[in-house]
């Protein structure tokens, strides 16, 4: 257990190396051109969001933030690409590249807008209500929620959509798991299993789409609009 | 006990439809029997809690009071009339696999209900998130159910787009459990969150409901996230759009609504205008595409996004009065949406076109088709003596009341425009000459029997409201505040 102060010091670097790494990673997601890859910053993202659980974990003495590490490690970084491997293996290894709506750049660009956003809505916060670690966690949570939420709105692949989405509710469990370290461990098992749920359903949609309509790029569907 | 009945009915059906049977029948009629055991399930908690009491079943995760009685109701009520009309939608799949799309559309039918029914039952915050996303889930594959590309795409943006709202509202829901571990803790349900409100810093309460106002939101359909909604309520299955345009979206509503009197007591006021400018937009939006449809089921489905839009005014005014007219529209939307449906669906059997330009003088061609839609757009759109014009109206006495003038002119501007653009579009469907038609196409007895049984609410509620319901709706209004 963490006993002297520089320990303690270690910790909060570290936790603070992940959150970075973490960051990283989302910007990763919205600047590579290639589906696999894609997939791939998304499993070094969940890496990074239970590394933060166990840190914490070992820091609180938190049996319970050790088991939701444990969880995102087996769901997110195991069974979900998986999964997704499963379904869509041609799909994901095809090596064309994923259109966007803006061009690389600018989708930095606007990227490092909304960080600089989710860090001026989380100052207040931190104000009423300090606490150790989510003086960290909470503007890069934030910021992980609000980039996987453009990155879904720009992309027009289906398969970049749906992992846009699964990095979405990383961004919020990366908040969660300094803000509400002790939330029953029931919704934390119920919510994995949600997010295995979403990742089937949208992967047997993604080849419905594919097979019905001959292509994945969502961007494209126009067929139901007003007029 | 009997909250886990109705818990459990559904998903014993669901299971039950995984056997092979001989007949396919099999799958509708036990769903049938299910969705009206589960009606009367509901029925008598409704009951109970009209009386006062809440029913708890397990405390802190299982619990139903007035509020929630409200919505399960609505939720088995139409479960019942939209299983019945299934049984027709069903009866026509065609081809060699038949018998089990059969088995696979009441299976998911039955799961979409149970998370539904799941919304108002459960207790604690972040189970309720979970059953909200879950009615996500669940009726993805139902609206992608008839395989056309057009339903698929619509299932793709649905799926999509309130998913990512889905991620938004987990957000505002960990910061609200932040919020209470800080004031000192307590379970987090929504009585718990309620108790705790006023020691919670009011930063993290407001950041948390507005995340949460949006992600919901997105669900309810409001303006500007809500272009999923019309494609998603058009191109499912009618027994299925009744449900997602009924209640699928109140329960999506109701997760919002709970938050109303926490929030509403430590910001005064400030959240009521964020709501009632969310509301106001989603209305007055709805209202004017109205008018350009080209489809009559996308007519409906504007329409929704409309009293989505009324309801949230009249929570955003708050006061008792506006309160009750919140939940007595609930009421009333539900029950005239979900016949509307009912009624596009038999007019889709019927005219088999899905453009309102295509389809005329449908009342000679199917009297009953016919004048089943003229009655659900008088009373979707609020003509009296329907409850939707007296639900309107109460909103609208509250709010002059309560010295509100601009929203309350703009509300009634907009219900004003909507009323007009259903009326227009439905009357020229419903009166005319006949389209020839190379082959008639009989109306299926399960149709007839769940038009006339949804028909029922519909034109009794605005004349006379049974007391326990009346009750009922008091008290969910009391929830909400006073």
């Amino acid at each position: 257990m963490p006993g002297t102060d520089s320990t303690i010091l270690l910790l909060t670097e570290l936790n603070a190396l992940a959150a970075s790494f973490f960051l990283l990673t989302a910007f990763g997601l919205i600047a590579t051109r290639q589906i696999l890859a894609c997939l791939r910053i998304f499993v070094i993202q969940a890496t990074f969001l239970a590394a933060s659980a166990f840190i914490l974990s070992y820091q609180n003495a938190s049996g319970s933030l050790f088991i939701v590490g444990g969880i995102t490690l087996a769901v997110k970084a195991v069974l979900i690409p998986w999964l997704l491997l499963g379904t869509l293996g041609d799909e994901l290894r095809s090596r064309r590249e994923i259109s966007q709506v803006f061009n690389i750049s600018t989708s930095l660009l606007i990227s490092l807008i909304l960080v600089v956003f989710a860090y001026f809505v989380s100052v207040p916060l931190l104000g009423s209500a300090p606490g150790g670690a989510s003086s960290v966690n909470l503007p890069i949570g934030l910021a992980g929620l609000l980039l996987g939420a453009y990155a879904m709105t720009v992309r027009r692949e289906a398969v970049p959509q749906v992992i846009a989405i699964l990095s979405m509710e990383n961004g919020a469990f990366f908040a969660g798991i300094a803000i509400a370290p002790d939330l029953p461990l029931i919704a934390e098992l119920a919510a994995a299993f949600d997010v295995l749920i979403i990742t089937r359903v949208l992967g047997v949609l993604v080849m419905k789409v594919h097979e019905h309509i001959g292509t994945t790029a969502v961007g494209d569907m126009a067929a139901l609009k007003e007029e | 006990m009997e909250l886990i009945y109705i818990l459990l009915i559904p998903v014993v059906v669901a299971a039950l439809s995984l056997f092979p049977t001989k007949g396919r029948d099999f799958a509708p009629l036990t769903t049938i029997t299910g969705t009206a055991a589960v009606f009367i399930a509901s029925l008598h908690t409704a009951l109970k809690a009209s009386a006062g009491s809440d029913v708890v079943a397990v405390e802190g995760w299982l619990a139903c009071d007035a509020f929630g009685g409200l919505l399960l109701l609505l939720v088995s009520f139409v479960g019942l009339t939209a299983a019945i009309f299934s049984w027709g939608y069903t009866g026509r799949i065609a081809g060699p696999n038949a018998t089990v799309r059969v088995c696979r559309y009441y299976r998911r039918y039955n799961l979409f209900l149970v998370s539904m029914l799941a919304v108002p039952v459960l207790s604690h915050i972040s189970m309720v998130w979970i059953a909200v996303e879950l009615t996500t889930l669940l009726s993805v594959f139902l609206v992608s159910f008839p395989n056309t590309p057009e339903a698929i795409e619509a299932a793709w943006k649905y799926s999509v787009l309130t998913c990512m709202g889905a991620a938004l509202a987990l957000f505002g829901i960990l910061i609200l459990y932040w919020g209470m571990t800080i004031s000192g803790g307590g379970p987090f349900t929504w009585s718990g969150l309620l108790a705790a409100a006023p020691k919670m810093p009011p930063a993290l309460l407001q950041t948390g409901f507005l995340f949460i106002l949006i992600g919901f939101g997105t669900k309810a359909g409001l303006v500007p996230l809500h272009t999923w909604l019309p494609d998603a309520h058009s191109q499912a299955p009618s027994p299925v759009c009744a449900l997602l345009s009924g209640v699928e979206t109140s329960t999506a509503l109701y997760a919002i609504m709970r938050l109303i009197p926490a929030v509403q007591a430590i910001t005064d006021g400030h959240s009521g205008r964020w709501v009632l400018i969310f509301g106001l937009v989603s209305a007055g939006f709805a209202a004017f595409l109205l008018i350009q449809v080209k489809e009559y089921k996308r007519l409906f489905a504007f329409s929704t996004i409309e009293h989505m839009g009324i309801i949230l005014v009249a929570v955003g005014m708050g006061g008792a009065g506006a309160y009750f007219g919140a939940t007595y529209q609930i009421l009333s939307h539900t029950m005239a949406k979900s016949f509307c449906f009912f009624a596009a669906g038999a007019a889709l059997r019927v005219a088999g076109a899905r453009d309102i330009n295509s389809v005329k003088g449908l009342i000679r061609e199917s009297p009953l088709v016919g004048a089943s839609l003229l009655l659900g757009a008088l009373a979707i759109s609020g003509a009296p003596p329907f409850a939707v014009f007296l639900s309107e109206l109460t909103i609208l006495k509250a709010g002059v009341s309560s010295g509100q003038y601009v929203a309350t002119g703009l509300l009634a501007l907009f219900v004003v425009i909507a009323f007009c653009g259903i009326m227009f579009h439905i009357s020229r469907m419903v009166f005319g000459k006949p389209m020839p038609h190379s082959e008639s196409r009989p109306l299926p007895t399960s149709y007839a029997t769940s038009l006339s049984l949804a028909a029922i609410p519909v034109c009794l509620f605005g004349l006379y409201i049974p007391g326990p319901l009346l009750e009922l709706l008091r008290l969910a209004a009391n929830a909400l505040g006073r």
